[in-house]
């Protein structure tokens, strides 16, 4: 009976949930992370406006990591493959993702995404979400950290604008830092705005261009990494060493 | 526009709920949607709107419920007011949000009568 509303109807009943709605999206992105542990891979949810410079930085990333690091991709995009071919270019191992319409990346894309991708051996592996500031922070990928870009060109308030985004993000890069000495960009205005949502704001400043402050974003992907693991063999698609599987689906 | 996604995600909920107590109509849905979670609550109102017919949820009613966002210290539990910056005066130490960025599913009101 209906203890609720007191309506009376005896066959109406309160049926207590109490989870999160996307406890779905949640369960897959901890399938995720495992996968990631596993393979001893860091892994990086980047995340940032359409033009902030999110390809461009990972190029400019695989430039200082050569030799030293090995990259991976996904990007996800609404209907091209450019910035896959762009990271390929580049040295990092790259697909796509496209999502048509859709407005971010969700851990079920990401996941089909790593049973497709061609290299299990990767150091880090970059999840390049869509461009937008708002629907990508809503959706739990299985990364180790968020990352969002942040254009000097974007104006000092994107982070009170979308606190959301931001709120959520481990490190925020400025990226475009050349173009400071052309425009009226404070940059201490940008740093007061993150300490009031972002609870531990780190920033740095970087140029894909000059290649300013690439090395000590570099240096803080390096202090991520997990310890090193015994990898699997090359070449059969990614192995799933410690974790199980609840909704079975098939490996390639 | 991801409160399209969120509303296909509550619907299936739902009928995995009905489906486990032998539910049939659903009358209202409780759900809890924080200030600082990303969800737009008209939004969210439309999409299930729209998404409802045809479905479990056919002529149920979306009640929200909204949180507004809090912050506090986790050492000494001082608060912080919203804009504020998000340390601690006395100790320093980051905040940490108690609470304004829920996207949860509370309770379904349905008609079940195996329950």
């Amino acid at each position: 009976m209906c203890e609720t509303c007191g309506c009376g109807d005896p066959e109406i009943v309160p049926i207590e949930v109490q989870e999160r709605i996307l406890s779905d999206n949640d369960a897959q992105a901890a399938h995720n992370r495992s996968h990631f542990h596993g393979l001893g891979v860091l892994a990086i949810n980047l995340m940032g406006s359409p033009g902030a410079g999110k390809t461009a930085v990972l190029e400019a990333t695989s430039r200082a990591a050569a030799g030293c690091l090995k990259l991976g991709a996904v990007s996800g995009d609404l209907a091209t493959e450019r910035d896959a071919d762009r990271l390929n270019a580049a040295g990092i191992v790259s697909s796509t993702i496209t999502t048509g319409s859709a407005c971010h990346l969700d851990a079920r894309l990401v996941h089909h995404a790593l049973h497709h991708f061609p290299s299990n051996d990767r150091d880090i592996f970059f999840i390049e979400n869509v461009g937008n500031l708002v629907c990508p922070a809503i959706y739990d990928l299985g990364q180790a950290a968020n990352v969002v870009t942040l254009s000097v060109t974007e104006g000092e308030d994107k982070p009170l604008k979308y606190p959301v985004m931001f709120q959520k993000a481990d490190l925020v890069l400025l990226t475009k830092v050349d173009l400071i000495p052309h425009l009226d960009f404070d940059v201490a205005a940008v740093e007061d705005a993150l300490a009031r949502v972002m609870p531990e704001a780190e920033m740095l400043k970087v140029s894909a261009k000059t290649g300013e402050g690439i090395d000590a974003w570099l240096q803080w992907l390096t202090e991520r990494r997990p310890a090193e693991v015994e990898r699997p063999p090359e070449g059969h698609g990614h192995h799933h060493p410690e974790h199980s599987h609840e909704q079975p689906h098939e490996h390639h | 526009m991801h409160e399209y996604s969120i509303v296909a995600s509550l619907i299936d909920r739902v009928q995995h709920e009905a489906t486990v107590h032998g539910g049939s109509r659903v009358h209202r849905l409780h759900v809890k949607i924080g200030e600082l979670s990303g969800v737009e609550v008209d939004l969210l109102k439309t999409a299930f709107d729209t998404f409802r017919e045809r479905t479990i949820c056919a002529g149920a009613e979306l009640a929200i419920d909204t949180v507004s966002p809090a912050w506090a210290c986790p050492s000494c539990d001082r608060s912080l007011a919203a804009g504020a910056i998000l340390r601690c005066d006395d100790c320093g130490r980051p905040a940490r949000m108690v609470q304004g960025d829920e996207i949860i599913l509370e309770r379904i009101e349905m008609e079940a009568p195996d329950v």
